[in-house]
């Protein structure tokens, strides 16, 4: 078995899985004023702060959410209502034409259903966001932006962002900028108040916590309508008990990962760099999508010309080797990639794509398993491939 | 062998695979999208390509323990079938869209693909039986029995074919659905086609071919009796709404005989007008010699068999029914049997094309 697929869950980390065990022993909920409450508030509130410390906030500024599509919702709509409600004709809203569902599907409901002007910002052949062309949006629309969202890294083909530089651009015209660092943090260095974001995602499952815990970190200052109304738990812009085991290890594991991303950059790059290196050597017609400098550590997206990803996947998938195609299902059925239409891609080859994703257990195993069984896959899909007339 | 199982979300296909992972096999699920766009198909079509039913062949599969993937058949079906579908009623002729989707998706298209892919085979929870010997067969449960459907594979694709409910009767396959732990098993069986949702086939026709006034004409006299909204809402051997203004001299009620789409006219007439003795058929399957054959025919789905004997030659297979049979539409399949206890064997197939009556009327 080779698990290829960690930009889509990666195991818990052992320090995560323990404080997670040990926390899940305890009874009490952080409201509660008795003194089984106050011990579950002392979990939560350590871990806000454990959190904040690494990733470069104050401990008021996290907010615990049910994972990213939750904090990504939560920063999208919540900081348009707000925007909005300052200013009815403040409707405009940006987002790149790479993000991920829960950005780009949250926006679009706006658009649908809220009134708002939506914007793609577009990408290069490599899935960058160009700031000058940012820049003059900016210039464009001013303050009528409610609200910008442009990830940090992309969960497909891997491309950092240069958010900082775009961060800078909205704040200086007083526009709030949320990015989704899901895929980031723990892989580059993310530092919250040295961006200059408002609003930033992060999720426990990509960085070795569990699932269904994450984070909006909000600035103080930053408006935000909640989603979620009820006992105004997460200083009154989030609702509902929070679940401590699932807040201490995801903090854990932010820490974890964040303090080890230096080491773990360096090893797992390599590792990629030579999956990368191994996959040419093997299928020369093989297209390395993506920013090859400005990339995250464990990320390898291809085109396989001729290939549908979808074969090959199940292909892999016989073999005991896990990888994702990347692309979103609609009503049960593959779509082309958006990620990689936006880049300039077409049908065949977004079709004929895969997403190989290197985590903290991978090994030169995972390789030589994805190198043996990789050029039979390739031949068979090949011959398969004529299947599919493009649409 | 490494099989690929067809799985539609119904009872049938998920106990087939998982019958076939039993017998020893490899087995990848597949379900096939076949919408283009699933939520149309949700109301009133069941048991196959709803969103539902795409989770339902899911949860089967898990359960069975087996790999699974959706695989995208929307063009192919679309191409194949829905449009296949119109222009036959177009041309006046009466298609069966479930023979076609077997011939053209899950033995052609799905089939290319899974050998293309490295697999053996495409198993399909159809009632009919294809034992070591590759004849194919009725299933025991005569009133599931779908080998009338099936009759148009060749022999290439029969042998990559696998029916393992052939012997079980359906109450045996819910049986062994529910022992299984599968959800499906009381789910209810398809039976409307499932690209028209709300079973009305007259609407979806007048939709994709919009209505083309027409005479309906009495087939002895010529006489003009009435008229029609599109000679595709008829079909061979109707009696019900046909609105005649005229009433026939006998006052016995009429069916109708013929649709011609040249002239677009409906043509009406008596009972025993409907009467057939011979059929004509083209692009026949026949995996018997060549000979006249004394055999069975089954001249539509369901419908009542009919002793015969039966040429082919040059891409055409004629039928001489002993006894004279009603209602025979273009575009229907015949279907040649020969009786055996082990399970009728299919014979052959073929597309009707003409209906006649040769010997006079009794
Ligand atoms: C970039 C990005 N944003 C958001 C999400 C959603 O996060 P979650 O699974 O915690 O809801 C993911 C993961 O699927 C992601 O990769």
């Amino acid at each position: 078995m080779a698990y290829l697929d960690h930009a889509a869950t990666t195991p818990m980390l052992p320090e995560a899985l323990d404080a997670y065990a040990a926390a899940a022993r305890e009874i009490g909920n952080p409201s509660s004023l008795h003194a089984a409450g106050r011990g579950a508030r002392r979990l939560v509130e350590e871990s806000r702060e454990r959190i904040a410390a690494v990733i470069g906030a104050r401990p008021s500024e996290v907010i615990f959410t049910g994972g990213g599509t939750e904090a990504d919702n939560l920063a999208t709509k919540g900081i348009f209502w707000a925007r909005r409600d300052e200013d009815p004709t403040r409707l405009r809203v940006v987002a790149s034409s790479v993000e991920h569902h829960a950005v780009l599907d949250a926006v679009d409901w706006l658009g649908r259903h809220e009134g708002a002007e939506v914007t793609h910002l577009p990408v290069d052949d490599a899935g960058r966001v160009d700031p000058e062309e940012f820049a003059g949006l900016v210039r464009a629309h001013g303050e009528q932006i409610a609200v910008v969202s442009v990830q940090w890294a992309n969960n497909e083909v891997g491309t950092v962002q240069p958010i900082p530089e775009l961060a800078a651009l909205a704040s200086a015209a007083g526009i709030p900028f949320h990015t989704d660092a899901v895929q980031a943090v723990g892989q580059v260095p993310v530092d919250f108040a040295e961006s200059g974001v408002a609003a930033l995602t992060l999720t426990g499952h990509k960085l070795g916590g569990p699932v269904g815990v994450g984070a909006l970190v909000l600035g103080r200052d930053v408006s935000c309508t909640p989603l979620l109304h009820g006992g105004g738990q997460e200083r009154d812009v989030r609702s509902g008990t929070l679940d401590t085991p699932g807040v201490v290890a995801f903090a854990v594991a932010v820490e974890t990962s964040v303090r080890a991303r230096l080491e773990y950059a360096d090893r797992v790059t390599a590792l990629r760099d030579e999956l990368v290196r191994r996959v040419l050597a093997t299928v020369p017609d093989a297209i390395y999508n993506g920013d090859p400098e400005r990339r995250l550590p464990g990320n390898a997206h291809f085109s396989f010309p001729g290939c549908e990803g979808d074969a090959l996947l199940l292909l892999l998938d016989a073999q005991g080797i896990y990888c994702s195609t990347g692309s979103a299902c609609s009503a049960g059925v593959a779509q082309p990639s958006h990620v990689l239409l936006a880049m300039g891609a077409d049908d065949a080859r977004a079709r004929s794509s895969l997403r190989f994703s290197l985590g903290h257990d991978s090994t030169e195993a995972d390789l030589d398993a994805l190198l043996a069984a990789l050029p039979g896959a390739v031949e068979r899909a090949r011959r398969a491939g004529a299947w599919k007339t493009p649409r | 062998m490494r099989v690929l199982a067809a799985m539609s979300g119904g009872v049938d296909s998920a106990v087939a695979a998982a019958r076939a992972k039993e017998a020893g096999h490899d087995v990848t699920g597949v379900h096939l999208a076949l919408a283009r766009n699933p939520q149309t198909y949700r109301t009133g079509a069941r048991g196959c390509c709803t969103l539902e039913d795409s989770r339902d062949a899911r949860r089967a599969a898990d359960v069975i323990g087996i790999p699974f993937y959706v695989w995208d058949m929307a063009d192919e079906f679309h191409a194949s079938v829905v449009d296949d579908f119109v222009e036959e009623y177009a041309a006046g002729r009466t298609p069966n869209p479930c023979l076609r989707c077997n011939e053209k998706i899950k033995f052609e298209a799905v089939l290319d693909r899974a050998v293309a892919l490295g697999f053996d085979a495409v198993v399909t929870g159809h009632h009919a039986r294809l034992g070591a010997d590759g004849l194919l067969r009725r299933s025991v449960d005569l009133a599931k029995d779908q080998s009338y459907v099936l009759a148009v594979l060749t022999r290439e694709q029969l042998d990559r074919a696998m029916f393992p409910l052939g012997d079980w009767t359906k109450d045996r396959v819910r049986a062994e659905a529910a022992a299984r732990g599968l959800a499906v098993a009381d789910k209810p069986d398809s039976h409307d086609i499932c690209f028209i949702a709300d079973g009305d086939t007259r609407g979806f026709l007048e939709g994709r071919l919009g209505s083309a006034p027409g005479d309906i004409v009495d087939g002895r006299s010529g006489e003009k009796l009435g008229t029609h909204n599109g000679a595709y809402g008829y079909t061979i051997g109707q009696r019900k709404g046909l609105n005649l203004r005229v009433p026939a001299a006998d006052g016995r009620p009429r069916y109708v005989l013929s649709i011609t789409p040249v002239t677009n006219t409906v043509t009406v007439g008596p009972r025993e007008d409907l009467e057939v003795d011979t059929v004509t058929a083209t692009r026949p399957i026949w995996h018997e010699a060549s000979g006249d054959v004394r055999c069975e025919v089954q001249l539509r789905a369901h419908g009542d068999v009919v002793p015969a004997s039966v040429t082919v030659s040059e891409g055409n297979l004629t039928a001489r029914l002993e006894t004279p049979a009603r209602g025979i539409a273009a575009g229907q399949a015949i279907v040649a049997y020969r009786p055996d206890p082990g399970g009728d064997i299919v014979l052959g197939s073929a597309t009707i094309t003409a209906g006649t009556r040769e010997s006079a009327h009794a």
